[in-house]
């Protein structure tokens, strides 16, 4: 450790500078106040850390550094100006990106160093490329499914499982042998390849309403195979930033799982979809009460207090800049306007605050489930824009229900329900809501953007009566 | 080797600690700026990239090292980018609420 060229010491001290600035940049997101200087600490610290390592007196040439660093940065500011609808499948791109840098990584040091790898060098490179490959086509599944170009109905066969699992448990083995036996380096393209197929495998069951899980999982995945590649380099700056991401995927999965009432393994084994089609055909003849944009208007301008609970139909539909011009008309009636967010709403963690914040409402009328749920009784309307799984009673109610104990928003205990929808269709997870049928239920079909615009409309032209 | 692998271990674990701890507390307003956010520092794996490319072993390691830098370089800088983004619109109005 001391006989280290000076320069050596400089970079290790840049580094360590880098590993504090992005523990405090994860400090500062614990607020919004504060956040913004989060991301300044990051930038810095990755600037530091870039800047260090080409220092570095191994490195003979700069030339391709420099175009590959010029062609990352050509691609990645397209990355960073998407729409903020479409923030979810650039996650997942990214997490594909990431876990594409470290795999390659992991394969060019394997035939660079191979066949005198130490056993233990071997075991955390398997376990690099391993999660790496696994993360790159799971992302890239997932970041299909999410911007519709592959279906996002789960897809199921018999079976299943057991094919996945023996897949993975084949890698594993086969990774095993090679650690023991560095002479078989035949083995290696499979252990890139395996994780390969398994991830796409993984993440073809996988439904629209789990994405926020499955995403925060393969956050996780990212890191802790960076971690590994970490321990490969021996490079501390590495272990530390990829443990720091590969906890906090590992947070927002629970978090995630938690909010569906489900454990992760019943995320990643037990497809959602294909419970309980026959209700729906049942759910058609029961009688519902629907209304029009006059009405809603109507009975929107008389309350004192209004819960808005948005889901994923508000993204699709863009409707969040019209959500807001509703706000604004109602508060400006002195009407109190509040938004109930449920955890999982929408298609990644903490998505719906993003679109409303987009949209400019002031993030203290964004009110966490737990923190809403106990003032529903005393809430006059409850306004449903394209959420259902989440406010679904039957979570609560029907212990036969496939979501039953789910932790869901109240609004079924509000004095009137509203809820815009397209059709009576159900939701993702292909289970009726008996919110729809209460008495005190108002359906209002059409596109959410069109709806709340006519709702807005009528606020402000037919008024006060 | 033995003692760095240790070495290692540690910084591994206390790291790991360091997240759950700092993380548990990050509000659930903030989860999707927090996942690009650490996203693009994960993308610190561009340090192992750029050594790989300039230290020119072999011309696959070349190859797979440019591609590896361009990858995670796209996430620097995309990272960065939509969470500074994201960020901005997360406004309050504060001073108009008693």
């Amino acid at each position: 450790m001391t006989n280290f060229p000076a320069n050596e010491q400089v970079i290790q001290v840049i580094y360590l500078v880098a590993s504090a600035l992005f523990i405090l940049a994860l400090k500062w997101m614990n607020s919004p106040v504060t956040a913004q200087r989060g991301v300044w600490a990051g930038e810095i610290g990755m600037v530091l850390a870039i800047g260090g390592t080409l220092l570095n007196q191994g490195i003979v040439d700069y030339k391709w550094i420099a175009i590959a660093l010029v062609l990352g940065t050509i691609i990645g500011i397209p990355l960073g100006l998407v729409q903020m609808t479409a923030v979810p499948q650039r996650t997942a791109l990214s997490h594909a990106f990431g876990a594409f840098c470290v795999t390659l990584v992991g394969i060019a040091d394997f035939y660079l160093r191979t066949p005198n790898i130490p056993r233990f060098v071997m075991t955390v490179l398997s376990l690099e490329v391993i999660l790496g490959s696994l993360t790159f086509t799971g992302s890239l599944m997932a970041a299909g499914k999410l911007q519709e170009v592959l279906p996002q109905r789960p897809l199921t066969y018999k079976g299943q499982n057991l094919v996945n699992l023996t897949l993975l448990a084949v890698a594993i083995v086969l990774a095993a042998y090679l650690v023991l036996h560095p002479g078989a380096t035949l083995l290696f393209p499979f252990i890139v390849g395996i994780p390969l197929v398994f991830g796409v495998l993984m993440v073809i069951p996988i439904g629209g309403a789990d994405m926020p899980t499955v995403i925060s999982l393969l956050n996780s995945y990212a890191g802790l195979s960076a971690a590994a590649m970490g321990f490969v380099l021996d490079s501390k700056l590495l272990i530390i930033a990829g443990a720091l991401d590969g906890s906090s995927g590992f947070i927002l999965s629970v978090i995630m799982s938690k909010a569906m009432n489900r454990s992760f393994t019943n995320i990643l084994f037990g497809a959602f979809g294909k419970v309980q089609i026959s209700a729906t055909n049942e759910a058609e003849v029961k009688p519902v009460r629907s209304a029009t944009a006059e009405e809603a208007a109507a009975i929107l301008a008389a309350a004192n207090t209004v819960v808005v609970v948005p889901g994923y139909g508000m993204a699709i539909a863009q409707a969040q800049h019209k959500v807001r011009e509703l706000y604004d008309a109602l508060t400006r009636r002195g009407v109190d306007v509040r938004f109930a967010i449920h955890p999982v709403a929408g298609r990644m963690p903490g998505h719906m605050n993003v679109l409303l914040a987009e949209a400019n409402i002031p993030y203290e009328r964004l009110i966490e489930m737990d923190d809403i749920n106990a003032e529903f009784p005393q809430t006059d309307v409850a306004l449903v824009i394209g959420a259902n799984d989440v406010t679904n009673p039957a979570a609560r109610t029907d212990s036969g229900s496939p979501i039953y104990g789910m932790p869901i928003l109240d609004v079924d205990k509000a004095r009137t329900v509203m809820v815009i929808k397209r059709s009576m269709s159900p939701g993702f997870a292909g289970i009726d809501n008996p919110l729809y049928y209460l008495d005190k239920t108002l359906m209002l079909f059409g596109d959410a953007k069109s709806f709340v615009n006519d709702i807005v409309h009528e606020l402000a032209g037919g008024g006060r009566n | 080797m033995g003692s760095n692998l240790i070495d290692a271990l540690f910084i591994f674990m206390l790291a790991a600690f360091i997240g759950f701890e700092v993380i548990r507390r990050i509000s659930p307003l903030l989860h999707t700026p927090l996942m690009s956010l650490t996203n693009a520092l994960d993308a610190i794996a561009v340090t192992g990239a750029i050594l790989m490319v300039g230290e020119q072993k072999t011309t696959f390691s070349l190859v797979l090292g440019t591609l590896a830098v361009i990858a995670a370089t796209s996430n620097v800088v995309g990272g960065f980018l939509i969470t500074d983004r994201m960020l901005k619109m997360f406004k309050t109005n504060r001073p108009k609420k008693p």
